[in-house]
């Protein structure tokens, strides 16, 4: 009988799949991909007080066509010293509180997945509950905490461990302490994801064999949980790098983001194309981590596949 | 397997990782009942930011607002997610898939000033078609960015879902679109009340993408209270996260009670399976 059975996927597809396929393609084509293109485009062009304040790239005037390729924006943000150390700020920033996360919550994933399920769908659950909160409430309860008499000053003072107020609020410490506590649920579930599916029997026959656990760990446990260590590093990385609302609320005047920035070009110096130009950068940096965690997030949908 | 010991340290480890994401939650609902208006002052238990709060005319409009966009985002992001889950798990070669895959993942990590930018030079580009910046753009905005979301939570339901079941009525006689409607649609519902519910939250908690592409007259709610956090801590909105973290809790525990009654009755048909 069941030989028989077709395993085409496609039998069991709704009709008309051509549609199901075209209309997501489409919207995300138009509203997620051509925008980019325009980017392109306008970073290429020259401010001008206008609206939309920038000039156009091709001119069509008495038969005379002019295509107008702009590159001193590109040269602006190469020669401006401020550019340069706005984007290396948000790399190192980016990098080190990835590396923070990593930390904090691979342990964290780890102790979870060696519950027993019913405890582990509990605490997967308030992992992930502080993210359905709104990231600027959240963002905005650490004012509270760090500034000079804020709780954590006030709780220390009294404590008698410090003579006067710790100064965090504005300072490089204050972004870090952000972006580890709002990206720290996107290093822990896939991190958990992957840690979860693990053959414990490997851990036993190491054991077995007169391995510590330090060294089962190292030798076995770690090797095997790269791809969640990646898709979990990358899903914290890549948006921290263009994160704006930390640095503003919790960072002073030092601790310039790149994204800050592109919102400061964009709605301060209403400067369009610098603005695309300093997205259009970003992107060219964020290209390599973008195929990176797309290639581990699709083999971790494979691996699920299976 | 889980004979193998969650040592002490791991638990230490979980729970300070919790004291973590939980303190700074924690003290915003506190103080959301202090009666002085310095925060970090206890004067005594008050439930005055909670009456300002409903009396801020421009913080309720906002509220509704912001309210309405998330309902609608999230039943079209829903829509869209479902047919590109499908697409996904279920038509494994077509040409132009590695592009279509590219567009689902990408937007789960893209900084959000480069989405906001860019949505915004595009409505701006096809300005005599869309009309002026309003909700309009910023729904759009919004579907666009939670479809991925949507579309991830859908899929990985609609890839361990178990086939034969599908097979077994079309077996029967029963058609695509039936089959559809009838079997596989009942089987994923879940996923679709959880992707709901997400692309719910995060149209409501988005800030920088809306900022760009929002009109003069279409503040919402997030873009409010940035603007009176930007100068300093406010009561007011202590007293705004403490109500939402109170839904978003509400609900939490609802979809668990939901999880676990749902567990508890397969296990039972699971049971009296093996029994027959």
């Amino acid at each position: 009988m069941k030989g028989n059975v077709s395993r085409d996927w496609r039998r069991w597809l709704p009709p008309r799949h051509w549609l199901i396929t075209a209309i997501p393609y489409a919207w995300l084509l138009l509203f997620f991909a051509v925008p980019f293109l325009i980017v392109l485009k306008i970073s290429f062009s020259e401010a001008a007080i206008a609206m939309p304040p920038y000039t156009e790239l091709v001119e069509y005037v008495d038969q005379v066509l002019t295509i107008n390729l702009n590159l001193a924006n590109y040269a602006y943000l190469w020669e401006d010293a401020l550019y340069v150390s706005a984007y290396l700020s948000s790399i190192k920033i980016a990098a080190i509180s990835t590396l923070l996360c990593l930390l904090i919550g691979y342990p964290m994933a780890y102790a979870i997945a060696r519950m027993d399920p019913a405890t582990r769908n509990v605490l997967l659950m308030l992992v992930v509950l502080p993210s359905w909160t709104s990231l600027l409430i959240r963002v905005y309860a650490w004012v509270g905490i760090l500034k000079n008499n804020g709780l954590l000053n006030n709780f220390l003072l009294w404590l008698g461990l410090i003579d006067q107020p710790l100064a965090i609020m504005n300072t490089a410490t204050a972004v870090y302490i952000g972006v580890v506590y709002a990206y720290l649920p996107f290093m822990v579930l896939p991190l958990y994801a992957n840690l979860v599916k693990h053959d414990q029997r490997l851990l036993e026959a190491a054991s077995d064999l007169g391995a510590r656990p330090w060294r089962a760990f190292f030798t076995i446990t770690l090797p095997l949980s790269r791809a969640g260590i990646i898709a979990g590093s990358m899903l914290v990385f890549i948006p921290a790098l263009g994160e704006f609302v930390i640095p503003e609320l919790l960072g002073g005047p030092g601790n310039l983001m790149i994204g800050k920035v592109l919102w400061q070009e964009f709605f301060n110096n209403r400067d369009w194309p610098v603005a695309s130009a300093v997205a259009t950068v970003m992107l060219i940096l964020l290209i390599a981590p973008i195929m990176l965690f797309h290639h581990y997030q699709g083999r971790e949908l494979e691996a699920a596949r299976r | 397997m889980s004979n193998v010991r969650v040592s002490t340290t791991a638990k230490l480890f979980l729970l300070i990782g919790f004291v973590f994401l939980y303190a700074p939650m924690i003290s915003l609902i506190v103080y959301s009942f202090n009666e002085s208006r310095l925060v970090t002052v206890w004067g005594g238990f008050s439930m005055q930011w909670y009456v300002a709060l409903f009396q801020n005319q421009q913080m309720m409009a906002a509220a509704l607002r912001s309210l309405q966009i998330a309902f609608l985002t999230a039943t079209a992001a829903t829509v869209l997610g479902l047919a590109a889950a499908l697409v996904l798990v279920r038509f494994p070669l077509f040409r132009g898939r590695t592009l279509f895959s590219g567009l689902i993942t990408a937007p789960l990590v893209m900084p959000e000033v480069i989405t906001g930018l860019s949505l915004l030079l595009l409505f701006v580009a096809l300005d005599g078609w869309i009309g002026g910046r309003g909700m309009l753009t910023i729904w759009i905005a919004h579907v666009t960015f939670t479809v991925a979301f949507v579309t991830i939570v859908i899929s990985s339901r609609l890839r361990e879902m178990d086939t034969s079941l599908e097979e077994a009525a079309m077996d029967l006689g029963a058609n695509r679109i039936r089959t559809f409607f009838s079997v596989t649609l009942p089987i994923i519902s879940p996923s679709l009340a959880a992707g709901w519910l997400l692309a719910f939250t995060l149209s409501l908690d988005d800030l920088v993408i809306a900022s760009f592409v929002a009109g003069p007259s279409s503040t919402t709610l997030p873009m409010v209270v940035f603007s009176s956090v930007r100068l300093g801590v406010s009561p007011e909105v202590n007293a705004l996260a403490s109500l939402l973290i109170l839904a978003v809790s509400i609900g939490a525990a609802v979809s668990w009670w939901l999880m676990w009654r749902a567990g508890k009755a397969r296990q039972r048909d699971l049971q009296n399976a093996a029994q027959e």
